[in-house]
């Protein structure tokens, strides 16, 4: 079974009915409101600020060439080396080729999605690299041999006991139920292979064009030591992370914390401004970006569906999403789970097999106003849809929808049709109807009257 | 004021007595009101499944039954929603954008009508019930409409409104998304609803009556002791 679709059915029907997942992914979330609500009451105007920081992108993507162009150009006034991949293989060629010249072993990560989106783990595995997650929750999905089940925090949905007994199994230590514990078990595992490691992998929040600087926010430190102290470190970020000055960043950075996590500020915000400089003593010696678009430009070139380029990756609307809080991100499939992961996989990986992610979703729009960024997220999920139907219509949809608008179209036939499913629904019920079986196998309809609203409206008015 | 009503398709079929309550307020507070009985959809299950284009064909007959109507209100979020902010992109561009643009502006939800147009928090109601209110997700988030039913509710005589936990979740309606995913919509309807039930209230209120279909399907399937209502049904209940 190969269909996105396909799978997704079946993984959400297998998630949706663990009940005990589903109210420990919300209690998980409980915690989270309640910080998110008193770090935004810290700002005198909340809404204010999602303006600025939707404006911040926005001057960004909407100028995204010559913004790149100077980020680039002052990248490489400072010493870095960048590479431009179209795409998801271009990107791992070029890893694997910088990893292959310097005849590295082992490679240490820092959390980084867009490595996931590109498949980079299993390409270095392949070519024979030792590869190590750092991030303490990808350490864990690594272990697992899971993907990132939310993009911001990856093993959200892991207990306690299950970590214990999988650190047991891996790195044999004894079981504890401290969160304390697991975490120094983790960094006592982990201290040692960031001074093996040959490469360090990392991410990037932010490209800031006015300085060349890349900007890495995170909570363990851990992305500090992944491209401090291997020889040479390699950054990879999707083409629209950049934004023009640091003021744009100043307004971002906290609104990323606040969104995404309830925090003031994430813990570590480091900005990297190249390799070692003469005379200095430490970082690396050399420093790569790799700057991938992989769909991207398809995305700028859609007016209608741009802004969801300025998407920071803080999580805010999959924190907030009844889809996400109840299928789980794993049932997604796809690197970027939650609302704003079903409006840019259609893009990223094609509308024809993505497009079902679009169509689960009530549309209740929770996601919209929780971004901080102001994507129009619910409204995008529409957008797909119709562009869905334009480019590969289903005959079903076709002819039902056809169907239904033929009959609204004239108001004898639609009450005649009323009538008829409400005098034949105790049969229809029994029918294997499209839509109609799928409702009643777990909420019942209302008894139906025996006259319409239209004919005791006619019969009380006397019209 | 001439009030033409626009009953939501199901609501016609299927609970009728939110529309005659819809019409029984609002004469009650001295309107005349009208129902064009060559109304059906707004054309909304369409045009959220993508399928624009003949969306736009069934929506091109509700422009037509409004024309020269002075204001249009609907018990709904939905279906007020689909008018008032989808039908203007709907006929971006085409002959009808400006028919569609002033029915959008002529055009509002019950509780919106009644406390922002008319000024109108007391009806003069009586419910002497413990009751919780379930927002939709279209007057919510599309018309922006969380104090007004509230409002409303408040000066109903005898009438104790408890807020739900899960306050501003989806119950898991969607339109057809129901039908299309009900694994996903009957999980949503199931933390929506179990909150509902543990208020404690005796009715669960909306002013959004396919919310009311999704959660009171639930709860009648499930046998549980709390009862779906529309505001419009609140409202009606007279002070005697």
């Amino acid at each position: 079974m190969s269909d996105p679709k396909a799978i997704f059915l079946k993984d959400a029907s297998v998630s949706t009915a663990d009940g005990d997942q589903r109210a420990f992914i919300r209690k998980a979330l409980g915690g989270y409101y309640v910080n998110r609500d008193l770090q935004k009451a810290r700002f005198r105007s909340w809404e204010k600020a999602r303006d600025a920081a939707s404006m911040a992108k926005w001057s960004a993507v909407n100028d995204l060439g010559n913004q790149l162009e100077k980020f680039v150009g002052n990248f490489e006034k400072n010493g870095g080396v960048v590479h431009w991949a179209q795409d998801a293989a271009e990107a791992r060629e070029i890893i694997l080729k910088i990893a292959a010249d310097a005849k590295a072993k082992a490679i240490i990560k820092s959390k980084c999605m867009t490595s996931e989106e590109i498949h980079l783990n299993d390409a270095l595995e392949k070519a024979g690299y030792g590869v190590v997650e750092s991030d303490l929750g990808e350490f864990i999905q690594q272990l697992r041999g899971e993907a990132p089940y939310h993009f911001v925090f990856p093993c959200m949905h892991v207990k306690r006991e299950a970590i214990s007994e999988l650190f047991t199994k891996h790195l044999g230590t004894a079981p504890t139920n401290s969160p304390e514990e697991l975490t120094m078990i983790a960094r006592r595992h982990l201290r040692q292979l960031y001074v093996d490691a040959d490469i360090g992998i990392s991410g990037a929040n932010f490209l800031v064009a006015e300085t060349g600087q890349i900007s890495i926010t995170e909570n363990e430190g851990n992305a500090r030591l992944t491209t401090a102290l291997p020889k040479i470190h390699i950054a990879l970020a999707g083409i629209e992370k950049v934004v023009k000055n640091l003021d744009d960043l100043a307004i971002l950075l906290p609104m990323l914390a606040t969104a995404g996590a309830g925090q003031p500020m994430t813990c570590y915000n480091t900005l990297y401004s190249g390799p070692r400089q003469k005379g200095e003593c430490d970082g690396p010696e050399h420093f790569h970006l790799v700057l991938l678009d992989n769909g991207r430009t398809r995305l700028l070139a859609d007016p209608e569906q741009r802004d969801a380029l300025h998407c920071i990756r803080c999580g805010a609307c999959l924190n907030v999403c009844p889809i996400f809080k109840n299928i789980g991100g794993l049932a997604y499939g796809t690197t970027y789970q939650g609302p704003i992961g079903s409006v840019i996989t259609p893009h990223l990986r094609g509308l024809k097999q993505w497009n079902h992610l679009s169509g689960a979703s009530s549309l209740c729009g929770a996601c919209t106003d929780a971004c901080p960024v102001r994507i129009d997220l619910h409204h995008h999920l529409l957008h797909n849809r119709r562009n869905a139907v334009k480019t590969n219509p289903t005959l079903f949809d076709r002819v039902f929808h056809f169907g239904f608008n033929f009959v609204i179209q004239r108001p004898k036939l639609f009450a005649f049709g009323g009538k008829v499913f409400r005098t034949t629904l105790p049969l229809l019920k029994k029918l294997p109807l499209p839509y109609l079986s799928a409702w009643l196998k777990t909420r019942d309809l209302p008894t139906p009257p025996s006259q319409s609203f239209r004919a005791q409206w006619k019969d009380q008015n006397h019209e | 004021m001439r009030i033409s009503l626009f009953v939501p398709c199901f609501v016609d079929q299927l609970t009728p007595q939110v529309g005659l309550a819809t019409a029984q307020v609002l004469r009650r507070l001295g309107h005349t009101v009208e129902f064009r009985s060559e109304q059906t959809c707004c054309g909304q299950p369409s045009f959220n499944s993508g399928q624009w284009d003949v969306a736009r064909e069934g929506a091109r007959h509700a422009l037509k039954v409004f024309r020269g109507s002075e204001v249009v209100v609907g018990p709904s979020g939905s279906c007020v929603a689909m008018m008032r902010n989808f039908y203007p992109q709907l006929f971006k561009g085409q002959p009808e954008e400006a028919e569609a643009n002033d029915l959008a502006q002529r055009t509002f939800e019950f509780a919106e009508f009644l406390v922002k147009k008319l000024g109108v928090t007391d009806v003069g109601a009586k419910f002497s019930h413990k009751v919780t209110y379930h927002d939709g997700c279209h007057a919510l988030r599309e018309l922006r409409l969380k104090e007004e039913p509230r409002q409303l509710l408040r000066a109903v005589k005898g009438l104790e409104l408890i807020e739900t936990e899960e306050g501003e979740s989806c119950c898991g309606f969607g339109g057809l998304f129901s039908a299309k995913f009900p694994m996903i919509s009957t999980a949503m309807v199931q933390v929506k609803g179990g909150a509902l039930v543990r208020t404690g209230a005796e009715f669960v209120v909306s002013s959004d009556p396919s919310c009311l279909l999704q959660i009171g399907g639930w709860l009648s399937r499930e046998g549980k002791p709390i009862r779906p209502l529309h505001l419009s049904q609140v409202l009606a209940n007279e002070v005697s």
